[in-house]
C-alpha cells in the first residue's frame, strides 16, 4: 500500500464515546429486525438491505467483546422463520459474518469511511454467497443478479449506520450533575 | 507446579473453534430441515415469539391504508357501489338458475352412483405481505391454525387459483404462489377435457404447461381449470389461459406460455378452501411383492 492508513483520516476511534451498554445493543438489534420485518413489495424488498446483518456487523466490528456468535446465530433463526426460508441458512451466513467482523475488527476500525465501505462490500457479498450455496444445494434456482443489489445498498447504507448508531453513543455526561 | 496464563488472558475457545460450533450447529439445523422436515414444530415457537414484533411492523402500513381508506372520495363510493349492486344483480340470477343445476347434478349422481361432490366452505383471508425469501414465490396472509386453516388447502380470489397453504403458524400462514417454482398445479383444458400439469416459473405473470406433444390439441385462449385429480385442488378453478404456443418439432414438446387467471398482486382478500375429503386409497396389485413397492412409492409422491 502506499499510504498508510495510519496518516489517512481517522474516523470514529479518535472520537471518545461512552461505554455501550448491552441493553444499547439489544435494542438496536431489535429495531433493526423490525425494519427487517416490514411489509414492503416489489423493488423496495429488491433493494432493501439487511438490516440485521449490517447492524450485527457494525457492533462485531466495533464492539466485538461485547457481541459474539450466539445473539448472531438466534438472529439468524429468527430471520430464517420470519422469512420462511430455510432453517439455518440466515443462522450460518450471519455466523459466518461474525467471524469475518471480530476477525477483521482492528483492520476495519482503521480505514475512513470509504475504505470501510469496501470491507463491508464483500462481508454482505460473502453472507449472501453462503445463503445462495445453501438454497443450491437444497434444490434452489438462482434468482436473478438482482439478489446481490442488497449487499450493494446495505455497504451504501454503512457510513448512514454508523452515525446512527453512534448518535446515543455521543451524548456526554453533564459534568455539573451530581 | 503448573503454569497457568493470567485470568485476563483467557478468552474462552478461540474464533475459529466457536465460528465451528456454530456453523456446525446451522448445517445440522440445515440439514434436518431441508432433508426431514423435522423443524416446523421449533419454527412455530419462533414465529409465536416473532408476531409481535411483526404485528408491530405491519402497524404503519395498515394505519396508512386506513387512513386513505377515511379519504376515500365520495364519488369513487357510489360508482363502486353501483358496479357491485350490479354485479350482485347478475351473480344472483346465475346463483338462482345453480341452486337447481346443483340438485340435478346430485340427483344424476345418485342415479349413476357416482361419488357425491363434496360441499366445501372457506374462509376469507387477508394477504398481510409478501414473501421475503428471494428464492421462492410466497405471501402471508392474516388466518392460521387457530382458524382451521389447514395445510394443504387451496387458497383462491375472485377470478381464480392463486395458490395452496404451505405452511401454518397459529396466527398466520404461508401461501405458495402457483408461480412458484415448485408449485404443479394439475389443469384440464375446459374446451376438451385434455388433462396437463402447469408449472410455475418463478415469476408473475406466466406459468408454463409442460409435457405437452408438439400435435396436442391446445390453442391460444384454452381456459385451464384445476382437474381435481389431485385430491389437493378442488376441481373446475380457473388457473390460467393459454397465451402463446410454440410448436418446434424439432423438441419432443411444445413450449405452451399461460397467463394466470388470478394473481396475488390484484387484491388483498382471497378465500382459503376447506381440504377435501381424502381420497378412495390406491388400489394396491394382488401381487404381494409388488404391493409393498406400489405403497411406497405412494408415499414418496
Amino acid at each position: 500500500m502506499m499510504r498508510s492508513p495510519m496518516f489517512g483520516k481517522l474516523s470514529g476511534s479518535e472520537e471518545i464515546l461512552l461505554p455501550v451498554k448491552p441493553s444499547y445493543i439489544t435494542l438496536t438489534l431489535l429495531v433493526a429486525l423490525m425494519i427487517n420485518l416490514l411489509p414492503l413489495t416489489g423493488w423496495l424488498l429488491g433493494l432493501r438491505p439487511d438490516f440485521v446483518a449490517l447492524v450485527l456487523l457494525y457492533w462485531g466490528i466495533h464492539q466485538p467483546r461485547k457481541i459474539g456468535f450466539l445473539p448472531a446465530w438466534l438472529l439468524g433463526l429468527a430471520m430464517d422463520v420470519a422469512d420462511g426460508s430455510l432453517f439455518g441458512q440466515h443462522a450460518l451466513a450471519y455466523s459466518v459474518m461474525m467471524f469475518a467482523a471480530i476477525a477483521l475488527h482492528r483492520r476495519v476500525s482503521m480505514f475512513d469511511m470509504r475504505h470501510q465501505i469496501l470491507h463491508v462490500l464483500p462481508i454482505l457479498l460473502i453472507m449472501q454467497l453462503i445463503v445462495l450455496g445453501v438454497r443450491a444445494a437444497a434444490g434452489g434456482e438462482f434468482p436473478g443478479w438482482w439478489y446481490f443489489l442488497t449487499s450493494i445498498t446495505g455497504a451504501l447504507l454503512w457510513p448512514v449506520t454508523d452515525v446512527l448508531l453512534k448518535i446515543r453513543l455521543r451524548q456526554r455526561p453533564d459534568p455539573d450533575e451530581a | 507446579m503448573e503454569y497457568t496464563p493470567p485470568p485476563f488472558f483467557k478468552r474462552g475457545p478461540s474464533l475459529l473453534a466457536r465460528l465451528g460450533f456454530f456453523a456446525l450447529l446451522s448445517v445440522i439445523l440445515l440439514y434436518a430441515d431441508a432433508r426431514f422436515h423435522y423443524m416446523e414444530a421449533m419454527r412455530k415457537v419462533i414465529a409465536v415469539v416473532l408476531y409481535p414484533l411483526q404485528e408491530l411492523a405491519d402497524t404503519p402500513g395498515q394505519a396508512a391504508s386506513r387512513v386513505a381508506n377515511f379519504f376515500v372520495s365520495q364519488s369513487y363510493l357510489q360508482r363502486e357501489n353501483d358496479r357491485l349492486s350490479h354485479e350482485n344483480f347478475m351473480q344472483a340470477g346465475q346463483l338462482q338458475s345453480q341452486q337447481a343445476l346443483i340438485a340435478e347434478n346430485r340427483h344424476l349422481r345418485q342415479l349413476m352412483e357416482l361419488q357425491e361432490r363434496a360441499e366445501q366452505t372457506s374462509t376469507v383471508a387477508e394477504i398481510l405481505y409478501v414473501g421475503r425469501d428471494p428464492f421462492g414465490r410466497k405471501v402471508i396472509i392474516d388466518k392460521g391454525s387457530s382458524q382451521d386453516i389447514e395445510e394443504g388447502a387451496a387458497v383462491v380470489d375472485d377470478t381464480g387459483l392463486i395458490g395452496q397453504i404451505t405452511r401454518t403458524f397459529p396466527w398466520t400462514s404461508e401461501v405458495a404462489l402457483i408461480s412458484d417454482r415448485e408449485q404443479v398445479v394439475p389443469v384440464q383444458v375446459v374446451r376438451n377435457d385434455l388433462r396437463a400439469a402447469v408449472f410455475g416459473i418463478g415469476y408473475d405473470g406466466a406459468l408454463d404447461l409442460r409435457f405437452m406433444p408438439v400435435n396436442t390439441d391446445v390453442e391460444n385462449g384454452d381456459v385451464l381449470v384445476t382437474s381435481g385429480i389431485d385430491g389437493v385442488y378442488p376441481p373446475g378453478l380457473p388457473v390460467a389461459v393459454v397465451s402463446n404456443i410454440e410448436r418446434n418439432a424439432a423438441y419432443p414438446f411444445a413450449k405452451i406460455t399461460c397467463t394466470p387467471a388470478a394473481g396475488a398482486n390484484r387484491n388483498r382478500q382471497v378465500l382459503v378452501m376447506s381440504r377435501l375429503a381424502p381420497l378412495p386409497d390406491y388400489p394396491i396389485a394382488p401381487e404381494s411383492k409388488k404391493a409393498g413397492k406400489t405403497r411406497k412409492a405412494r408415499k414418496g409422491g
